[in-house]
């Protein structure tokens, strides 16, 4: 009696949040699954099963490839950068944990992180610019020729890329801080004791040892560098001020193809590779996970 | 002979020891400095007079500081309304979440059916799929609720977290013994009464944790919220502000102004709630 009364308390108290879930995740994961496969333009009412067929549009579609070029140079830019970085500094700031002045370290690294995309955006709109910005300024002064940074192909993705990394890095170095307090103090006395310097013990002890938490934050910075929609959408207006076209990412793509060109089965097939390369991300996190606990 | 010798060199090394870390908190100052400048000079810059802005180099305090850019967006565009707006989403989004995480996640912790453990597996299996993913069939719901351009269209994307579900249920688990919970039904308190005189209060640093997490979440959305407010009132301010770069590309003084009127409250509040918000992001890199 008792029993059966508290079970059916659980489930009384866990139905609402399952039915929000229900209904605002897996029914719409399952609409972008469903639709991937029909042909829909908003405007007809019948939307036909065609299989495949979006998919292998997909392979043909110049934009589309030009997007998940754009997003994975994006991607794997932001993790080169990042990764690195946020090592260093996590190490360093481990290092000077009791200064007085480690709280503002971390303050100011993370704040870049938190601070709302678009008006951050703003200001390195400002340091890339070709006329006013200090970043030209700065390349003249050297002798360097100032550069179009914004509208040139190559040096807009990389503008992008440094955005990105500029907000990514807090993160990572607040994990990686958290994984540098985990590690047992006593190695890194006995490596002391062996004359062991403090470059040493970072490269042969806390890179290895770190390498769970460097897994997990590659992962989220690649996920988080896939779905790159708002920092291209800011920088990387075209000649002719629409915004996000001069670097075109994934998501751009997807909901131009969805509300511009009202092809929301194909936009919904876009989505899916977005998915399928999540995917793949996190099982290759898991398997490498998996092989360091058995090994 | 040796006993001097050996002071001498325990001396050297604690002299080494000062110059590294001198050297250290230099190399780390100058880079926090580095992150921070571009915000520096974002604000500096909405308080500059049009002159003032092309000036080399750039002054990080201004010579003549003037408010007219303020003034200008603030005629030009509903900039208040947006903030608004944003602030409103992020409110409500913050209480579903904390709401919703709450309560599954301690049922999921402490109520072990194997139903219960199904759900668990939807949750976490459904937690990779970013959001970009599915928000085209979640604007087609919204707009057959006909809640387009309004905050309830807003809130559709931002009513449940299943990492806040995770991490609640993670705290229940190491937080909470079971034997609390049993001596209390042995008293006879019912299960609503646990949860809401037991339960919570025990878990008021998670949930001050994720509370902090979920309103940064959504107060910096983008994507969601670009395709839900199409009409300029019911704009976030993010949304608000990258359309309105659009419309003027040139005037950087005005665009500076806008941005830092946006900043200079969230930085605040960050300031104010970062043990919080370092616990919460934290607890995102722990694993089982």
């Amino acid at each position: 009696m008792l029993r059966r009364k508290r079970w059916l308390f659980a489930i009384l108290a866990i139905l609402p949040t399952l039915a929000i879930f229900a209904w605002l995740r897996m029914y719409p994961i399952f609409e972008t699954l469903r639709l991937s496969l029909h042909k829909w333009d908003i405007l007809s009412r019948n939307k036909p099963f065609i299989g495949l067929a979006n998919f292998q549009e997909l392979m043909t579609d110049r934009l589309f490839h030009e997007a998940l070029l754009n997003t994975s140079i994006i991607a794997f830019g932001v993790l080169i950068i990042t990764i690195p970085t946020a090592m260093v500094l996590a190490a360093l700031i481990h290092y000077r944990t009791r200064s007085r002045l480690s709280g503002f370290y971390e303050t100011a690294i993370f704040l870049p992180h938190v601070v709302s995309l678009v008006p951050a955006a703003m200001a390195w709109k400002w340091i890339f610019d070709a006329r006013l910005g200090p970043l030209n300024a700065v390349l003249t002064f050297f002798g360097i020729e100032p550069q179009a940074w914004l509208f040139d192909p190559t040096l807009s993705v990389i503008s992008v890329i440094v955005l990105c990394s500029w907000q990514a890095l807090g993160y990572a170095v607040l994990i990686y801080l958290v994984g540098f307090k985990s590690l047992p103090v006593s190695l890194y006395e006995a490596a002391k004791l062996d004359g062991a310097s403090g470059p040493q013990s970072f490269w042969f002890l806390s890179i290895p040892m770190l390498k769970p938490i460097t897994l997990y934050v590659s992962v989220v910075t690649l996920v988080s560098g896939f779905n790159v929609y708002a920092q291209a959408f800011v920088l990387a207006s075209d000649a002719q001020g629409a915004p996000g076209r001069q670097v075109r990412v994934l998501v751009l793509d997807m909901l131009e193809n969805s509300f511009r060109n009202y092809r929301v089965g194909y936009a919904a097939s876009e989505a899916v590779v977005l998915l399928l390369i999540v995917l793949v991300l996190t099982l290759i996190q898991f398997s490498l996970l998996r092989e360091r606990g058995r090994a | 002979m040796s006993a001097v010798q050996s002071t001498q060199s325990s001396k050297n090394r604690r002299m080494r020891r000062i110059i590294v870390d001198r050297g250290i908190d230099l190399v780390l100052l100058v880079f926090s400095l580095l992150m921070l400048l571009p915000l520096v000079f974002l604000v500096s810059n909405g308080f500059k007079t049009p002159q003032e802005m092309l000036a080399w180099p750039p002054t990080i305090i201004p010579a003549n500081p003037t408010i007219d850019n303020f003034a200008a967006v603030l005629q030009d565009t509903p900039l208040l309304r947006w903030i608004f707006n944003s602030i409103l989403f992020a409110v409500l989004s913050t209480l579903a979440i904390l709401a919703t995480s709450s309560i599954a996640g301690y049922i999921l912790a402490k109520f072990r059916y194997r139903s219960l453990n199904v759900i668990f597996a939807l949750v976490l299996a459904t937690a990779i799929v970013p959001f970009e993913v599915y928000m085209i069939p979640l604007y087609f719901q919204a707009q057959s609720l006909g809640i387009l351009n309004s905050i309830w269209g807003l809130l559709l994307g931002y009513l449940v977290m299943s990492f806040g579900i995770f991490l609640i249920r993670q705290n229940v688990i190491h937080s909470i013994p079971d034997e609390l919970l049993e001596a209390a039904r042995i008293d006879g308190a019912g299960e609503l009464w646990i949860f809401f005189r037991i339960v919570l209060p025990l878990l008021r640093g998670a949930l001050g944790a994720l509370g902090v997490l979920a309103f940064f979440q959504a107060w910096t959305a983008f994507a969601w919220p670009m395709i839900v407010a199409t009409n300029r009132e019911a704009y976030t301010i993010e949304v608000g502000l990258a359309l309105f770069q659009t419309g003027f590309t040139v005037d950087l003084g005005r665009l500076s102004a806008a941005s830092a009127l946006v900043l200079i409250p969230s930085i605040s509040l960050f300031v104010i709630l970062r043990r919080n918000f370092v616990q919460g992001v934290a607890s995102t890199g722990l694993k089982e």
